[in-house]
C-alpha cells in the first residue's frame, strides 16, 4: 500500500516535472527518435509501450518510432549501426559491446535485479547446487551463459551442458535435469504447463552473489553529445511509462497484448500479467538498499565486469563514469 | 396450541403434512432413481464416445508414426547415398497425403565429415513438393523435434504449432536413428515428419453434445489443441485458464490429464465455455501424450427430468391442495352437524329440554349420534318429569313424617318437672329419634296420689310402623294401669292386647315400674328391656336385677313377674333404651354398658338433668360424626322421700 502511494506520488512529481518542458516544446519542436527493445514485444517492455501509447514521449517532444525486436534483430547491433537511437539491453551484453570499442552509454538502468535463474524438478532429486553435479543442464547461448557458468564454477560443479533453445519443452519432457529460465517468463510457462511451484527447485542468481542487473536503456555516446536533452526526455518518458504501467496494470496489459498481437506473437494474458507483476518486483525491488529507479550502481557494474573478465569475455573494463550517465537524478526513490 | 383448534383444522393440517411427506418421499426417490439412470447413461455414452474418438486419433497417429520409424530401420540397417535419401523423402511426402513435410537431419559431420548441418527436407507447398536443406541459419540442433528425441533417445511428438505459411496446426514426430561403430551405437540424427493435426481436431470438434457439451484436446504441456473457444487454442493452457479464472480444481484436472491419467467415470467440473456444471471424462492419447476430455452439460442432460420434476411438483402441489379442499369439505360435513349438536346440547345442558335437535340427513356416525342425542333428550325430559313427581311425593311424605314426629313427640310428657307440686320425686327424660319418627317411648303418670307409674319401652323396627306400635303400646299401658294393679299385671294385659291381630309380628320391650312415693318401695317388671341402673345416694351404682320377662306383643300367654326394690331418699333410677349402650362410632364399636356405667358413676353427684345431658354428651363425643342408627331415650327418676310439705 505504502509503495503504491509512493508510486502515485512519484508519478505526480514526474508529471509535474514534465509539464514545464511540454509547454516549452511546441509541436514544431518535436524530434524524431527510434527505439528498439532487445526482444519481441511482451510485458517485459510494457513501460515503453505504455509511454508511447499514453503520449509521454510526445509530451517530452519526441516522435518515437518503436522497432520490433527479436532474436534475429540484436538491439545493440541496430544501435551501433545507427538504425536505432535508443535500445534496451542487458548490462552484461552492453559491457561486452563497450569493451569491443562500441561507444555506447547506459542512460538508465531499468531492471535492478537479475531475473535469470536455474530450475530443476524436485522429482529429479535436485534440491541444492551440489545436486546438479553430473546432471544435464540446459543453458542458453551468449549473455545468458555468463551467470550459469559462473554459478557452476562458484560451486565447483561438473555438469553436462545442453544448449537450450527458446522452448522449455526439453526440460518439461525430462530431456535435461536443469533448465535456464527467466523468472518473469519461462518459470511461469513451466507453472502453466502443469508443474506446481512446490515441485520445483529454483536457483535465483541474485541470491547466489551473481546479481547482474538486466534491462537498461542505451544510446550512443555521439547521440548523447549531440542532443543530451533528447536523451533526458526519452529516459524520463520511459520511466514515466513504467510507473504508469505499474499503477495501471490492466491498461498496461491491454497495451502489451496489442503489441504482441501486432507482431503475430501468441499472447496469453495471464502470462503477461505474471510478467508485468515480476517486472515491478525487478524494477522497483522492495529493498531499502536498492538504488533509485533507473540508477546503475558502480558496485553492480564492477561485479558484472569482474565476472565477464574472469570468463575472458572482456579484456579491459570500461570506465564506469563514461559507461553510465545518470539521467534520472530528479527521480527520487 | 393444536389442542384448541377445530377438527377441520387438525384434519387439514395433519392430512396436508402427511401427504406432503409422502409426496416428497416419492418425488425424492423418483428423482434419485431417474438421476442415477441418466448418470449411468452418461457414463456409458461418455465412455463409448471418448474411447471411439481416442481410437480414431490413435489410429491416425500410429499410421503417421510408422513412416519415420520404417525410415529409421532402413537407415540403421542399409547403406544409402544422398540420392537415395532424397528419393526416399520425396516418396514419403508424395505418397502420404497426411504428411506435409519430412526431413532426415544428421548430427554434425556424420553424413559428410566436413558438413556440420546436413538435413534434406521435402515439404508440400502450393500444390507441389519443394525441397530445401535445413542449414546453419535454421540451426535444427536446438529445435524440439530434434533435441527432444535426441536427448531422450526415443521417438517423440512435439508440441503442436501453427504453420503460418499454411495457416494450419501442425505437429512433428522425431525418430532418432543410430549408427553402429563397432560395439558403440552413436546417434546419427533424427528423422522428422510434419503432419497436420487438423484431422484430429476435426474428430474432436465433431463431438457435440446437446447444445453446449463438447470435447477438447490438450497437448502434453496442457495447451489447448482444440476447444469451442477459438481464442484459447494454442494461446492458453488448461493451467493458464485455471490461473486466470482462479479455478484450482481445473488445475488439478489438468495435472491428471497431462500425467496420462484417465477418468472414464464421469465427475463434476465447470465448463470454461459456459461456466456451468458438467460431467467430465478424460482419456490420454498414448501415442503423443495428449489428452482428450469430454464435457456433458449437466443442466441440459437434466433438462427433461427437471421439466418432468417441475410438472410432478406442480401436479403434486395441486393434488395436495385439491385433497386438502376435499378434506375441508368432508370435515365441514362432519363438524357442521356436530357444531349444531354442540349448540343444542349446550341448550340442553342449560336446562332447555325443548330445544330443537339438528335435522338428521345422513345415516353415518354423526347421524346416529344426533339420533342418540335426540333420544337422550327425550329420555332425560321424561326422567326429569318423573323425578319431579317423585320429589313432590317425597316432599309430601317428609312433611307428613314431620307431622307424625310432632304428634309422636307430643304424646310424650315434655314438661319438666312434670309434677311441680310433688316434692317426693323428680323426673327428667329425653328422647332423640334416629329418624323422623321412632319406636322408643317413655311415660310416667300418677296412678293415684301415692303411686307413680313410669315406663321405658322400645318397639322393634323403626319408622312409621314402629311409631304407630309405640303409640298403641303407650296408650294401652296407660289405659291398663289401674289402681291396685302391679306392673306385671299391667304388662300382661298389654301383651294380651298387643298379641291380638299382631300380624306383622311387631314387639316391644317394656320396663314398667310403680313407685310408692311414700315409702320408696318400687314394684317393677321387665319385658325384655335393658335393665335400668340404680344410683344410690351413697354413690353406689348397680344394675337392677332382671325379672326375666320376654318381649311384649309376641306370645299372648307370656308370663311376667314382679320384683321389688326400695329406694332410699336421694336414690335415683336411670332408665334407657338400647340406643344408648349400642350407640356406634365410625369403627363400629359400641358405646357399651361399661362406658354407660362409668358415665353414670362420673355423673352420680349431678342433678338428674345434668346426668342425662352428660350421658348424651358422652355419646355424641363417642359417636363423633357417625350417623345415629337407633333412637336414644333416657329417663331418670329421683326419689326424694316423704318430704313434709311446707
Amino acid at each position: 500500500m505504502a509503495k503504491d502511494i509512493f508510486i502515485c506520488c512519484l508519478l505526480s512529481c514526474t508529471l509535474l516535472f514534465f509539464w514545464v518542458p511540454d509547454t516549452v516544446h511546441g509541436q514544431e519542436n518535436l524530434k524524431r527518435a527510434t527505439f528498439i527493445p532487445q526482444w519481441s514485444p511482451q510485458a517485459q517492455f510494457a513501460g515503453y509501450f505504455v509511454a508511447f501509447e499514453k503520449g509521454f514521449y510526445k509530451k517530452q517532444g519526441i516522435i518515437l518510432n518503436i522497432l520490433p525486436g527479436g532474436p534475429n534483430r540484436p538491439s545493440l547491433d541496430l544501435l551501433d549501426k545507427g538504425e536505432a537511437d535508443f535500445a534496451t539491453a542487458w548490462l552484461s551484453a552492453a559491457i561486452q559491446k563497450s569493451s569491443q570499442g562500441i561507444k555506447l552509454v547506459n542512460v538508465g538502468q531499468i531492471i535492478q535485479r537479475s531475473a535469470l535463474m536455474l530450475i530443476a524438478k524436485k522429482a529429479s532429486g535436485i534440491y541444492r547446487p551440489e545436486d546438479i553435479n553430473g546432471r544435464k543442464v540446459g543453458i542458453w547461448s551468449a549473455d545468458f551463459q555468463l551467470q550459469p557458468l559462473a554459478f557452476l564454477k562458484k560451486y565447483n560443479l561438473k555438469a553436462i551442458i545442453v544448449p537450450q533453445s527458446y522452448s522449455i519443452n526439453l526440460f518439461l519432457r525430462d530431456g535435461v535435469d536443469v533448465a535456464s529460465a527467466m523468472w518473469y517468463n519461462e518459470y511461469h510457462t513451466i507453472l502453466n504447463a502443469g508443474l506446481n511451484p512446490d515441485e520445483l527447485t529454483t536457483f535465483f542468481f541474485y541470491e547466489h552473489g551473481l546479481n547482474f542487473p538486466e534491462d537498461g536503456i542505451y544510446t550512443l555516446e555521439s547521440t548523447l553529445k549531440k542532443d543530451p536533452e533528447l536523451v533526458r526526455a526519452f529516459v524520463n518518458a520511459s520511466i514515466e511509462g513504467w510507473l504508469y504501467a505499474f499503477a495501471h496494470p490492466d491498461e498496461a496489459l491491454d497495451i502489451a497484448l496489442k503489441y504482441m498481437s501486432g507482431a503475430n506473437i501468441p499472447a496469453n494474458r495471464v502470462h503477461q500479467k505474471w510478467m508485468l507483476d515480476r517486472m515491478k518486483d525487478l524494477v522497483l525491488p522492495e529493498n531499502d538498499k536498492s538504488p533509485p529507479m533507473g540508477t546503475l550502481t558502480e558496485s553492480d557494474f564492477i561485479r558484472v565486469c569482474n565476472v565477464l573478465k574472469e570468463n575472458g569475455i572482456i579484456g579491459k573494463m570500461p570506465v564506469f563514469n563514461t559507461f553510465y550517465v545518470n539521467f534520472t537524478g530528479h527521480v527520487k526513490k | 396450541m393444536l389442542r384448541n383448534k377445530g377438527i377441520a383444522f387438525k384434519l387439514v393440517l395433519l392430512f396436508t403434512l402427511s401427504s406432503t411427506c409422502i409426496f416428497t418421499l416419492i418425488f425424492g426417490y423418483n428423482y434419485y432413481v431417474s438421476r442415477q439412470t441418466i448418470e449411468r447413461g452418461i457414463g456409458e455414452n461418455s465412455k463409448n464416445l471418448i474411447l471411439a474418438s481416442t481410437n480414431k486419433i490413435e489410429a491416425a497417429l500410429a499410421a503417421a508414426q510408422k513412416i519415420p520409424e520404417n525410415i529409421s530401420y532402413f537407415l540403421e540397417n542399409s547403406s544409402y547415398n544422398e540420392t537415395e535419401l532424397y528419393r526416399l523423402l520425396y516418396t514419403v511426402v508424395k505418397k502420404n497425403p497426411e504428411i506435409y513435410g519430412a526431413a532426415i537431419a544428421f548430427e554434425p559431420y556424420v553424413f559428410k565429415k566436413d558438413v556440420e548441418f546436413f538435413a534434406p527436407c521435402f515439404f508440400k507447398e502450393e500444390g507441389g513438393i519443394s525441397f530445401k536443406h535445413l542449414d546453419k541459419k535454421y540451426n535444427y540442433f536446438l529445435l524440439d523435434w530434434y533435441q527432444i528425441p535426441k536427448e531422450l533417445q526415443h521417438p517423440e511428438w512435439t508440441e503442436p504449432y501453427f504453420d503460418e505459411s499454411r495457416g494450419i496446426l501442425m505437429c512433428s514426430y522425431g525418430v532418432p536413428f543410430y549408427k553402429k561403430t563397432g560395439d558403440r551405437r552413436l546417434l546419427a540424427g533424427v528423422i522428422v515428419i510434419d503432419i497436420s493435426v487438423e484431422s484430429l481436431r476435426e474428430i474432436v470438434s465433431s463431438i457435440k453434445i446437446l447444445k453446449t457439451g463438447y470435447g477438447f484436446l490438450i497437448s502434453k504441456n496442457g495447451t489447448y489443441v482444440t476447444h469451442p473457444m477459438k481464442d484459447v487454442i494454442m494461446n492458453e493452457t488448461i493451467f493458464s485458464i485455471a490461473e486466470a479464472r482462479n479455478k484450482k480444481s481445473l488445475r488439478e484436472i489438468g495435472r491428471k490429464m497431462i500425467k496420462g491419467e484417465s477418468s472414464l467415470t464421469p465427475f463434476m467440473a465447470d465448463s470454461i465455455l459456459t461456466g456451468k456444471k458438467c460431467w467430465m471424462t478424460h482419456v490420454p492419447i498414448k501415442s503423443n501424450g495428449w489428452s482428450l476430455a469430454i464435457l456433458f452439460p449437466q443442466d441440459e442432460l437434466m433438462e427433461d427430468i427437471v421439466k418432468l420434476n417441475k410438472m410432478v411438483i406442480f401436479l403434486g402441489i395441486t393434488g395436495i391442495f385439491l385433497l386438502a379442499m376435499a378434506v375441508v369439505y368432508i370435515a365441514r360435513s362432519i363438524t357442521g352437524p356436530l357444531r349444531a349438536m354442540a349448540q343444542a346440547t349446550q341448550g340442553i345442558g342449560a336446562g332447555n329440554l325443548d330445544i330443537e335437535m339438528p335435522v338428521v340427513t345422513s345415516g353415518d356416525e354423526v347421524g346416529k349420534l344426533t339420533e342418540a342425542f335426540g333420544y337422550m333428550k327425550a329420555s332425560l325430559k321424561a326422567y326429569i318429569e318423573q323425578l319431579t313427581e317423585t320429589t313432590a311425593l317425597k316432599e309430601r311424605m317428609e312433611s307428613e313424617l314431620k307431622v307424625a314426629h310432632d304428634i309422636q313427640m307430643s304424646i310424650l310428657p315434655k314438661m319438666f318437672p312434670p309434677f311441680p307440686d310433688r316434692r317426693e320425686f323428680d323426673i327428667y327424660a329425653m328422647i332423640q329419634p334416629a329418624k323422623e319418627v321412632g319406636g322408643d317411648f317413655y311415660d310416667f303418670f300418677q296412678i293415684d296420689h301415692d303411686h307413680l307409674c313410669f315406663v321405658m319401652a322400645d318397639v322393634s323396627g323403626k319408622g312409621i310402623p314402629a311409631s304407630l306400635f309405640m303409640a298403641v303400646t303407650k296408650t294401652l299401658i296407660k289405659a291398663k294401669a289401674a289402681v291396685g294393679l302391679t306392673p306385671d299385671r299391667i304388662v300382661s294385659r298389654v301383651n294380651e292386647e298387643l298379641c291380638v291381630g299382631n300380624d306383622n309380628n311387631m314387639f316391644v320391650t317394656v320396663f314398667c315400674a310403680i313407685l310408692d312415693v311414700r315409702t320408696g318401695e318400687m314394684e317393677y317388671t321387665n319385658g325384655g328391656h335393658n335393665p335400668p341402673l340404680i344410683i344410690r345416694k351413697t354413690g353406689e351404682v348397680s344394675v337392677l336385677k332382671s325379672t326375666g320377662g320376654i318381649v311384649v306383643g309376641v306370645i299372648d300367654d307370656a308370663k311376667y313377674t314382679v320384683d321389688k326394690l326400695t329406694l332410699e331418699p336421694g336414690d335415683s333410677i336411670y332408665l334407657f333404651t338400647d340406643g344408648v349402650n349400642e350407640a356406634m362410632n365410625k369403627n363400629n364399636e359400641l358405646f357399651s354398658d361399661k362406658r354407660l356405667e362409668q358415665g353414670i358413676i362420673r355423673l352420680k353427684e349431678k342433678s338428674i338433668k345434668e346426668i342425662i345431658d352428660g350421658i348424651m354428651g358422652e355419646i355424641e363425643l363417642f359417636a363423633q360424626d357417625t350417623p345415629q342408627s337407633d333412637d336414644i331415650t333416657m329417663m331418670v327418676i329421683q326419689y326424694r322421700g316423704n318430704v313434709k310439705e311446707g
